[in-house]
């Protein structure tokens, strides 16, 4: 997948520290400097502790940088209006957890509709219409009323990653999406968020510590120590 | 807020074990608090029922004369005497008719009867009793005490020549209706008298009153007791009973006459009724803070078992908002829910009580007065209560931050 023109993610020199006892503080990112593309199809890899989850909670607007700049789809961020911040999350964003997270009362189908009603679009003839086709698209038409303790962990990742597309985010942050998965459901999970970033254009940011699935990506950008060591695109 | 009731809903029902603990509790709360105030409200209906009975609940008469000092002076000398009262006489009220018409127009005054009422003596062959008699004007004070639900056997109609007597003096005269008695005053021999047909008998609800009463057309008993065209007392009916001491002090206002509501010559009885309507509402604050407390704490629970569906709510783009209000729905939900539960229990339990608890004569002890408006406020409040109940938990979710949410 080629870049499509513009940045939907541009980071510029974001640190973030945590009060672990005055006055003593731990920062734990140390000035990352970082764009995405429209489109493009990232892994951000790095040995644990290396501040992975911390940079993707700062980029889903899920916590608030200690310092430096935000920017989605070209709107700065402000983290301290938490109106604006929610709006942007839910236009802009989708999210993939190594756990699924999904609402265990809710079924398939309403678990990928959940950020329709969220977000006031309800469940119309329209959005059912487009949560089925997701469904279908990630191979699980027939499961739709099924609750996620009657699907597997590939399947219930598979319903999270639909769900992540429902509002059709311009990038979709996956922590960890094949953590929790056996390796050929771990490869089948990647190529179907492959898929849906050929097809839909949506640009991908995927927190992994599998090298041989980072390698399959765009672009492959390595953190270690809160910083950025290397940014490698693939030729 | 479709989003949110949908959510509340889910909640409650994927914890359906909690829910329906806490649904039980509110129910359980609100039963007690219906079924103690219909009791409460029964018992004191039926007490005031049967004191007020045959009971005006104003009463207007002469001012009673007081005994006077009075001092003279006499040669350097002051004597100190204390004139007394006259001998006991019966007084009568003047210009009455004016007075009724200026007591019907006090705000809260629903009927006004004139009474011209004294001793006598009651006679029938070698029966005799001691006993009052009232002149009334059967229209207005049918409006005062209701004497038409007291008629126990024959009509109520006053013509002259005819009486209607309580059923204990009947009894005691061994007379039934159709039968003549004597009522004599006492003025000519002992034997003398007015010779009287019964018409009907009333049970008054008092057994005392039941058998002394006795009931003459105004302008019969007027003459009978010596007051040509005048009367002893004037009869008040009010709207609301417990507002008759406020309306009493309108009508004294009117006349110079000493007003007297039920409210002031029962005051031991509104004493106790009063200290039921404080322990009522003792009961109802106390279980309203227990259901609140129960509701409290379910949700608190419930708030941290949902924590990370809240942080993936909030990653999702749901605002504080809108968890504050799925919590605060919840704690509606449980209280409406728990609160119609709890009015339908209150019913079952009124009607075990009516059926089950029965006096010695084997009829219900008295009504339980089970009210629409006592069930939809008892429901507004439980639901008012969920509601606040649910405000701190509901606080605490709102606030949750998402990141942390989603690690717990």
């Amino acid at each position: 997948m080629t870049a499509a023109s513009g940045n939907v993610l541009r980071l510029a020199g974001i640190r973030k520290s945590y009060n672990i006892g005055k006055p003593v503080e731990a920062e734990i990112l140390h000035g990352i400097d970082l764009t995405v593309g429209n489109g493009e199809f990232t892994a951000l890899i790095g040995p644990s502790g290396s501040g992975k989850s911390t940079l993707l909670n700062i980029i889903g607007l899920l916590e608030a940088p200690t310092a430096g700049t935000v920017e989605i789809s070209g709107h700065p961020v402000s983290y301290s209006d938490d109106y604006n911040l929610t709006q942007l999350r839910a236009a802009s964003l989708g999210f993939v957890f190594q756990f699924h997270h999904l609402l265990p009362a809710f079924s398939a189908l309403e678990n990928i509709l959940m950020p329709q009603l969220v977000n006031g679009q309800g469940s119309t003839a329209e959005t059912r219409a487009h949560a089925r086709a997701l469904l279908a698209s990630v191979g699980l038409a027939g499961a739709e009323n099924k609750k996620p303790s009657e699907l597997s962990g590939g399947m219930q990742q598979r319903v999270a990653i639909a769900r992540a597309l429902s509002m059709k985010p311009a990038l979709v942050l996956a922590d960890e999406p094949t953590g929790n998965l056996d390796t050929k459901t771990a490869a089948d999970i990647f190529v179907m968020l492959r898929k849906f970033n050929e097809d839909f254009g949506t640009a991908f940011l995927i927190v992994t510590h599998d090298v041989h699935l980072a390698t399959t990506c765009d672009r492959q950008v390595t953190l270690a120590d809160g910083q950025i060591v290397a940014d490698k695109r693939r030729t | 807020m479709r989003f949110e009731l949908l959510l509340a809903l889910r909640f409650l029902r994927e914890g359906r074990t909690q829910s329906a603990l806490i649904v039980g509790g509110v129910m359980v709360g609100v039963a007690v608090v219906v079924f103690i105030s219909a009791l409460v409200t029964g018992l004191q209906a039926n007490t005031i029922n049967r004191t007020l009975g045959a009971q005006a609940h104003i009463v207007a008469k002469p001012i009673e004369p007081v005994a006077r000092v009075q001092v003279t002076e006499r040669a350097g000398t002051s004597n100190i005497a204390t004139l007394q009262i006259a001998p006991r006489k019966i007084r009568s009220i003047d210009n009455w008719r004016q007075i009724i018409s200026a007591y019907e127009a006090v705000p809260g005054v629903v009927a006004v009867s004139p009474m011209a009422s004294g001793a006598a003596i009651a006679l029938r062959g070698e029966g005799r009793n001691a006993v009052t008699v009232f002149g009334i004007d059967l229209p207005r004070y049918d409006r005062i005490v209701d004497l038409s639900n007291k008629l126990v056997t024959g009509k109520l109609r006053l013509e002259a020549g005819e009486v209607l007597v309580g059923t204990e003096l009947a009894r005691d005269l061994g007379a039934a209706v159709g039968d003549r008695i004597t009522i004599s005053n006492g003025s000519a021999g002992a034997n003398d008298g007015d010779r009287f047909q019964i018409v009907g008998t009333l049970d008054l609800g008092n057994r005392d009153l039941s058998r002394r009463a006795v009931f003459l057309p105004l302008h019969v008993a007027q003459s009978f007791l010596g007051l040509p065209g005048g009367v002893t007392s004037i009869d008040l009916r009010v709207r609301d009973v417990f507002d008759a001491e406020n309306i009493a002090r309108n009508v004294a206002r009117v006349t110079p006459l000493t007003v007297e509501s039920w409210m002031s010559s029962n005051s031991q009885l509104l004493s106790a009724l009063n200290a039921q309507s404080a322990s009522t509402a003792t009961i109802r604050v106390f279980v309203s803070i227990v259901v609140m407390l129960g509701i409290a704490s379910v949700l608190v629970v419930a708030v941290v078992q949902k924590t990370r569906e809240i942080g993936i709510l909030r990653a999702m783009g749901a605002s504080r908002g809108q968890m504050l209000r799925v919590f605060l729905l919840q704690g509606s939900l449980v209280g409406l829910v728990g609160s119609i539960l709890g009015a339908l229990l209150a019913l079952l339990m009124a009607f075990l009580f009516s059926t089950l608890v029965r006096g010695a004569d084997g009829n219900a002890l008295f009504p339980i007065i089970v009210t629409w408006p006592l069930l939809l406020v008892s429901c507004v409040t439980a639901t008012i209560c969920g509601v606040f109940a649910a405000i701190a938990p509901a606080r605490r979710a709102a606030r949750l931050d998402p990141a942390m949410a989603m690690r717990a």
